[in-house]
């Protein structure tokens, strides 16, 4: 190597080392208001959003307040907006950025803003005390249980759920209209409807709960046009629409809907 | 002080995950008001980081399981250091605390039969933790709050409000456990009378007043540089039980997981779940080569194959092929890839190779390890059924913590403390199995839930919170706000505000490279000198902006948790002269049988001192020894005498 | 459908602007092309019904032996132009004057109109509710799949029932192209090879409906007692994944099929003949 060689060599060393300055827009503020406050802030390689937000704390903004845990995408804390999408901060790699790009990044909007980046999601515990939960078979102990692979694979996929709520967030029927959060469920619980539904030892309906007809009257599953949206920013890529809300929709109609189904049941339920 | 807001419950539990939230249920069930309170929201626990399984002997994959093989692999795991009770209970009652999730509604994965499928692990003789693909711990938390929001339902038909009888206060800090001893009495004496904590959204303070708390709070990682720990483990609860007078033992036991991330620098110590090699994975060194062969120690010889055509049929057929070395326990494990990578032997980020995608197709990959696979392609841009994983050790789990009753799980000092999980000591030795971590908090939180209940209708009255305790509380958790500005009434607090980001990340260093996984006695003098200069700087932590959800504070209010477990670890890991589990000197480098049954118990030197030290040479932790009990005569006889021999001292064998 | 049509302004305190949520002027801030995708669908949605409405109500030139249009196919008016053996049923009398498209082309339309992926393209492209994720819609009020008239959506499943029959008779087509114009076996034109793509595309959508996986084996709660279903349910659910996909492609499809009987009955077109 010429000295020459060597001289370039290192000067490539940063650009390969990947550091670089990128430049932030931040939503600071809580309830009384705020806007966006510009940062310019050092990006290293194989970095992700939320170690950049890290990085403004400890440098520039103490205290900007961000609610994250696990930071591995397995806890479902991190979630806001990224360029307008809702994302999990800890899965959005800076590398899906141009360098040159300003990044923003908002509280998601869907609910209440409690300061910064932290919302009040409490909409969403709210709803999930609402459905009502597993019944065990009262006949079966525990230890008891049989239940074959493919009979719990369908809701085994829905309880992949990490709770991130930004499939509530980014969902137009209460996002976009805040007065129809009393009466819609959103997709994650009516997912969880589906996926109690689906359960193969849930006794709900020998309790007298029929969870097929109180996901479409009581949980708002009528709202719901299947735009998809909940899919497309699901971080677990659950097929919400696909396998939860479609199959509950079409097992609302089999109680509501469908006439012929109604007087199947009914003959099946003389004869037995 | 009149405005800090007062509410009364019978059963306080401190922490969400596993054991908390286990707790909780029991101590309801058993007709308690239940308060729980946790740093994060409802569901986001620790707890959902556990990927492989629960170990419980259901016997559903070999027949040949049962309790007293998962004691004995729980023992040897722990180097014979646990207490052999807590063992014996775990092992016992593991199964009924699996099939009960069950009945709260948890899918586990099935075997062909329809019962729950259990796989391998390191250092379990048997196929025996139950799992949801590589995401149990998710199911484990979620349906423990799914159980606990069916119970809330309950309530609503009963009483008309979802938190009349089991309320979760969400993203709250406990900063105190309070006593009804006065302040500058005997504090530490008196039996426990509630809590004293703050909201974190609103900084507002308030104090749960109940006679029983319940520590849950798990480990103690984020005083470590690289761990698979999150933040929200800074030794909480270890802190809390010091300073309320009860004493913490094997705090020298620290679990560095062998396969973390290393690569890229942002998730460097992130997990990669066990079930990895459990599932056929290998470990191999930049030759290629696959080392741990070289690494079976003595006492484990017989129990791992020697080749690797033995290694390999044993996935195939357990019963006559021995299991092959990527198994060993996990402070094996760690140690074979840090000395790998010493000998210059690591992968090009500074760890070694993990490989499953030679061993197993892409589908069956992808299958059974959905979020190892999706974790690495979204973090790292590694697809593993192509390429091999690049991993290295990560600071996982403290073994040390609360010292505890075995049975009942109440904290030793202090009536009305109870501890489960990775807060409690004593379960698992030296070092911890995969899987056990899981089964650890369903057994000992029902237990502490259930103990504590029993502890409050005992009660003839409620001890009452020391007014003068609740200030003091309130001062200490101010103290950050007030670093610049008013002067410090003493003379080693003056100096300038330090910035706490800065003093976390030089603990974790120091940490990381003094007390970290190989340790030697001249590193760790240096670390309890960095540590003292450390907390004089912490008294100092500073803060700007107000008290709604302001990170930095809750930091600055940590530090002084981190800094006493840091030190309890360095203490404790200077005068363990010895080599065992997770505690491996590089001056003493061989286990001796004369400290199996020495535990080291932390106290707080000066409980009065609230939690400054006069002389920061010294310290805020005294050290004890204390002789374990002797292990049952019929638990021991589960043992081949030459086994024990390699443990037990002849005097114990003899007796 | 009847929700609101007025839009909200930037500054009003509905959806994303309600008091409570962070204050951000902005509808959105997407910095993609976010309305390629509505855009697009729109486009060709719009492209299909200017097509198929000129087409329908034609009347003309939608048979050319042995290939009869699907748009017009079971032809079952009496004004219907004579198919040897093909699908003409005069179940519809003299009485019908219009073109006899319009008798069967409701079924195919309530259909897709129906089908969930349809609903998702023109909920978006059409009516913007929502445009793009995280984009505010401009309505006022929405009660989404509640009322009627969209809470009709829930009929689907018998239009996927007469669909399955109108894909019977269009396969019954596509097995008559194999005659000559004279009405002798033994033929094959490049129009059966397009007849053949488009039925293969169409039973391919027509399998591939939600509708169809939940009758199959979704509406089941323990598929291991029926192990015939659960295995269809799992090849329908392969179908399904691609439902998009299919819905465009056999909507061009059944298009391309039609145009190329129109260019055969004009008079424009010759058919290859492969033998």
């Amino acid at each position: 190597m010429t000295e020459q060689q060597t001289a370039q060599h290192v000067a490539e060393q940063p650009a390969a080392s990947g550091a670089y300055q990128a430049h932030f827009r931040v939503w600071r503020g809580d309830t009384e208001g705020g806007s966006l406050s510009d940062f310019t802030v050092e990006v290293h390689e194989g970095e992700v959003v939320l170690d950049i937000i890290h990085r403004l704390q400890a440098t520039q903004a103490p205290d900007l307040a961000v609610r994250w845990n696990c930071k591995a995408g397995k806890c479902g804390s991190c979630s806001a907006e990224i360029n307008g999408r809702p994302r999990l901060m800890c899965m959005t790699r800076m590398s899906v950025f141009d360098r040159t790009e300003t990044i923003t990044v908002t509280p998601m909007r869907a609910f209440p803003v409690v300061r910064d980046l932290v919302t009040d999601v409490s909409f969403n515990y709210a709803k999930a005390r609402e459905i009502p939960a597993f019944v065990p078979p009262p006949e079966l102990g525990p230890g008891e249980y049989r239940m074959r692979q493919e009979d719990v694979g369908r809701s085994q996929e829905f309880r992949k759920c990490i709770e991130c709520f930004l499939c509530q967030d980014t969902c137009h029927v209460v996002r976009d209209h805040e007065e129809n959060k009393a009466a819609f469920a959103g997709p994650r619980f009516l997912m969880r409807i589906a996926e109690l539904d689906m359960h193969p030892l849930d006794a709900a309906p020998e309790s007298g709960v029929d969870r097929k007809r109180t996901a479409q009257d009581e949980h708002g599953l009528g709202y719901c046009n299947i735009t998809k949206c909940c899919t497309e920013v699901c971080p677990e890529h659950i097929k919400i629409t696909d396998n939860a809300l479609i199959p509950l929709k079409e097992r609302a109609a089999d109680r509501k809907y469908d006439p012929l189904v109604w007087l199947g049941n009914k003959i099946r339920r003389r004869t037995e | 002080m009149a405005h800090v807001d007062r509410q009364t419950w019978d059963v306080v539990v401190v922490g969400a995950g596993g054991a908390g939230l286990r707790a909780a249920i029991e101590a309801r069930e058993a007709g308690m008001r239940t308060a729980v309170i946790c740093k994060s929201l409802f569901g986001k626990a620790h707890t959902v980081m556990a990927e492989g399984g629960i170990a419980a002997s259901m016997g559903n994959a070999n027949e040949h399981d049962n309790w007293q093989v998962h004691f004995r692999d729980t023992m040897r795991g722990g180097k014979f250091l646990n207490h052999w009770r807590m063992a014996e209970l775990h092992a016992r009652e593991a199964p009924d605390r699996v099939w009960e999730l069950e009945t709260w509604g948890a899918l586990f994965d099935r075997t062909p039969d329809g019962r729950i499928s259990q796989r391998n692990f390191g250092g379990h003789e048997y196929p025996r933790l139950a799992h949801v693909g590589d995401r149990t711990g998710l199911e484990l938390i979620r349906t423990l709050q799914q159980k606990i929001v069916s119970l809330q339902q309950e309530d609503e038909k009963e009483f008309g409000a979802y938190d009349a009888r089991l309320k979760v206060f969400q993203e709250c800090t406990v900063t105190r456990v309070l006593t009804d001893a006065k302040s500058g009495s005997a504090a530490g004496s008196g039996k426990v009378s509630g809590t004293f904590c703050y909201e974190r959204e609103s900084g507002r303070f308030f104090v749960l007043e109940a006679p029983a708390v319940v520590l849950a709070t798990g480990g103690i990682g984020k005083s470590f540089k690289v761990t698979s720990n999150s933040w929200e483990y800074t030794g909480d609860g270890h802190a809390l039980a010091l300073l309320a007078g009860a004493p913490l033992i094997n705090m020298e036991f620290v679990q560095f997981h062998p396969t973390g991330m290393v690569w890229p620098p942002s998730v460097k110590g992130i997990l990669v779940t066990e079930s990895v090699r459990g599932d056929g994975g290998v470990l191999r060194n930049s030759d290629g080569k696959r080392f741990m062969f070289d690494y079976i120690p003595d006492v484990f010889k017989e129990k791992y194959a020697e080749t690797e055509d033995e290694g390999d049929r044993w996935y195939e057929d357990p019963d006559h092929n021995r299991r092959p070395p990527e198994l060993l326990p996990r402070d094996e494990v760690a140690r074979a890839i840090n000395a790998e990578v010493k000998a210059g032997r690591g992968s090009p980020h500074g760890g070694v190779f993990l490989d499953v995608s030679t061993r197993m197709p892409a589908e069956v990959i992808k299958r059974r390890l959905p979020s190892m696979h999706h974790q690495f392609k979204e973090l790292a841009d590694v697809d593993i059924t192509a390429e091999p994983m690049e991993v290295g050790p990560t600071c996982h789990y403290v073994m040390g913590g609360v010292d505890v009753d075995p049975d009942t799980a109440a904290a030793t000092g202090v009536p009305g403390l109870f501890a489960a999980g990775e807060v409690a000591g004593g379960m698992h030795g030296s070092n911890r199995l995969g899987g056990n971590s899981l089964s650890d908090l369903l057994v000992f939180g029902r237990r502490a839930g259930l103990h504590a209940a029993e502890y409050v209708s005992g009660l003839t009255a409620r001890p009452a919170a020391d007014p003068l305790q609740i200030d003091a509380a309130e001062a200490e958790a101010l103290r950050p706000f007030s670093a610049e500005g008013a002067e410090p009434e003493d003379a080693a607090d003056r100096g300038p505000a330090e910035n706490p980001y800065t003093l976390h990340q030089e603990l974790q260093q120091a940490m990381n490279d003094l007390v970290g996984i190989i340790r030697k006695e001249s590193e760790m003098f240096e670390a309890l000198k960095r540590l003292a200069d450390l907390r004089v700087r912490a008294r100092r932590a500073g803060v700007e902006g107000h008290r709604q959800y302001n990170p930095g504070w809750h930091l600055a209010i940590d530090l002084r948790n981190m800094l006493l477990v840091s030190e309890c670890v360095a203490r404790a890991a200077l005068e363990r002269e010895e080599s065992r589990g997770g505690h491996t000197r590089d001056d003493h480098p061989a286990m001796d049988r004369s400290w199996r049954n020495i535990n080291l118990v932390c106290e707080l030197a000066d409980p009065q001192g609230d939690a400054r030290a006069a002389d920061p040479s010294l310290g805020q932790i005294r050290l004890a020894r204390r002789e374990t009990p002797p292990i049952r005569r019929d638990l021991l006889e589960l043992f081949e005498k030459d086994e024990l021999a390699k443990y037990l001292t002849d005097e114990e064998l003899t007796r | 459908m009847a929700t609101g049509t007025e839009p909200t302004s930037q500054t009003g305190t509905t959806g994303v602007h309600t008091p409570s949520r962070a204050a951000i002027p902005a509808r959105h801030l997407r910095t993609d092309r976010w309305w390629l995708a509505p855009a697009t669908t729109a486009a060709g949605l719009f492209a299909f019904i200017v097509y198929s409405t000129w087409r329908a109500f034609a009347n003309a030139d939608y048979y050319s032996a042995p290939y009869v249009s699907p748009f017009y196919s079971p032809c079952l008016a009496q004004n219907c132009h004579t198919m040897h053996g093909g699908p003409n049923w005069e179940i519809v009398g003299s009485w019908w004057g219009l073109s006899p498209a319009l008798l069967i082309l409701i079924f195919p339309l309530g259909f897709r109109l129906t089908c969930y992926y349809y609903r998702k393209a023109y909920y978006r492209g059409f009516w913007a509710s929502p445009p793009a994720c995280a984009v505010a819609e401009p309505h006022k009020k929405y009660t989404g799949e509640t009322r009627f008239p969209l809470i009709l959506q829930n009929i689907h499943r018998y239009f996927f029932y007469f669909a399955v029959l109108v894909a019977g008779v269009l396969t019954y087509d596509t097995a008559l192209t194999f005659r000559d114009e004279h009405y002798a076996w033994g033929h094959m034109g490049l129009g059966t090879l397009v007849f053949l793509a488009n039925i293969v595309l169409i039973w391919a959508y027509t399998l591939s409906c939600h509708s169809c996986r939940h009758i199959v084996g979704g509406r089941l709660r323990h598929f291991s007692k029926h192990p015939v279903r659960y295995r269809l349910w799992g090849w329908i659910g392969k179908l399904n994944e691609r439902h998009m996909l299919l819905a465009w492609s056999s909507l061009i499809s059944v298009a391309l099929a039609d145009f190329y009987v129109f260019l055969l009955a004009s008079g424009a077109f010759a058919d290859p003949r492969f033998f």
